[in-house]
């Protein structure tokens, strides 16, 4: 099983949340809105977008990185031209977000947005600050491991994928009732970028590779 | 192998909003609708922090997100505000319905379902009973406005879809 499922105890605010019952699997039906997707054309995003260092006065503090990777349907084709959201903490782990009331400093030259679209092969490519680790209060000491939200359009609205790029090695992963959500361990490991020496830029950013594959794959069911 | 969803947490919306999200077409368009409604979970209180998303099907010659152009975009983008509302203005869509998607803290993968404009025959609608096909109804309200609520859990729970 893939993705989490809508209960999970663990993470207190699915408990009011989750629907009770199973969604209904819709029949085949070729002419469903949900097979075709929304179109974003390269003139609706701004290729400054994709750099979160840049666009304030300053340099963000923190450790600068490069994350990318290829956008690819369940069959390993890559998806052009499709729109890629990213949102994240800053290096000492606070949102740009009034509601984040983490007493950590916020970062004036840091917002924490970024988009772009795939490439004719299916590359997103970011230049941000890897974010830090961040209290909530789903329960006494709770922390969430450093993450980048994601959020990927694809080729249809059944492929519309949320989710969250996580570091190699966190020791938060043990703690963390939303990665654990996943049931299967593998695919949890699948949200777990990995360092690339390729993708690092000498005397400038550390480089991490991550791919992204939307919707379902044969044999996995669900 | 397919990435797993994970929440889209609480933190999205200095991020994911963006100017004209909700307006799918621009005020004062020629037969434009309304749907309007709340997101509720299951104790019945309104959910603050959801955005949802809505998609005709349709692409049409406004930009999806730069907003560009007079005419008609098939997708739109609205945050819930704090008593747990949306809106959306669109022009009506082709088929009944529009495919709506619901994310949220608490969500750990979205919830989605149809917004059907009419009970018109429909292979989904013809397979419910009438209590739970009337959560898939808007109900018209006032002129061009239709209600259309999501209860995420319990009772009255909306009826969500699986593809
Ligand atoms: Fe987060």
């Amino acid at each position: 099983m893939t993705h989490p499922p809508y209960l999970h105890p663990d993470y207190a605010s699915t408990v009011l949340r989750a629907p009770s019952r199973q969604p209904l699997e819709m029949k085949e039906d070729p002419e469903a809105a949900e097979l075709t997707g929304p179109v974003f054309g390269h003139g609706e995003v701004d290729a400054l977008d994709a750099d979160l260092t840049t666009g304030h006065a300053g340099e963000p503090l923190g450790e600068r990185i490069i994350v990318t990777g290829r956008v690819l349907d369940a069959a390993g084709r890559p998806i052009p031209g499709t729109l890629v959201e990213v949102w994240q903490a800053n290096s000492a782990g606070r949102y740009a977000h009034q509601r984040d009331q983490h007493p950590a400093p916020l970062d004036p030259n840091f917002t924490g947005a970024g988009r772009c679209l795939t490439d004719d092969e299916g590359r997103y490519r970011f230049v941000t600050i890897k974010p830090g680790a961040y209290p909530w209060r789903n329960h006494p000491n709770a922390w969430r491991p450093a993450h980048i939200h994601f959020s990927v359009f694809g080729t249809a609205f059944t492929q519309r994928l949320v989710t969250q790029m996580y570091f190699p090695g966190d020791p938060l992963f043990a703690f963390d009732p939303i990665f654990r959500s996943i049931p299967d361990p593998a695919a949890r490991e699948r949200l777990v970028a990995a360092f690339d020496l390729d993708v690092t830029e000498p005397e400038w950013a550390l480089g991490y590779r991550w791919d992204i594959v939307l919707g379902q794959t044969p044999m996995e069911d669900a | 192998m397919t990435t797993p969803s994970q929440t889209v947490g609480p933190f999205f919306g200095f991020a994911l909003p963006y100017a004209a999200d909700w307006e799918l077409v621009p005020e004062g368009h020629p037969g434009a609708v309304t749907i309007t409604g709340v997101v509720l979970d299951g104790a019945g209180e309104p959910v603050p922090d959801a955005l949802l998303e809505l998609w005709t099907g349709e692409p049409g010659d406004r930009g999806a997100l730069s907003r560009e152009g007079a005419g008609v975009s098939g997708f739109g983008r609205c945050g819930t505000a704090p008593d747990g509302s949306y809106r959306f203005r669109l022009a009506p869509p082709s088929r009944p319905y529009a495919a709506l998607l619901v994310f949220a803290r608490g969500l750990l993968k979205p919830v989605r379902t149809r917004v059907y404009l009419a009970d018109a025959p429909d292979p989904l609608l013809g397979s419910l009973d009438p209590a739970r096909r009337a959560t898939l109804l808007a109900r018209p309200e006032g002129q061009d406005v239709y209600r259309f609520d999501v209860r995420l859990q319990g009772e009255q729970e909306t009826v969500f879809l699986e593809f």
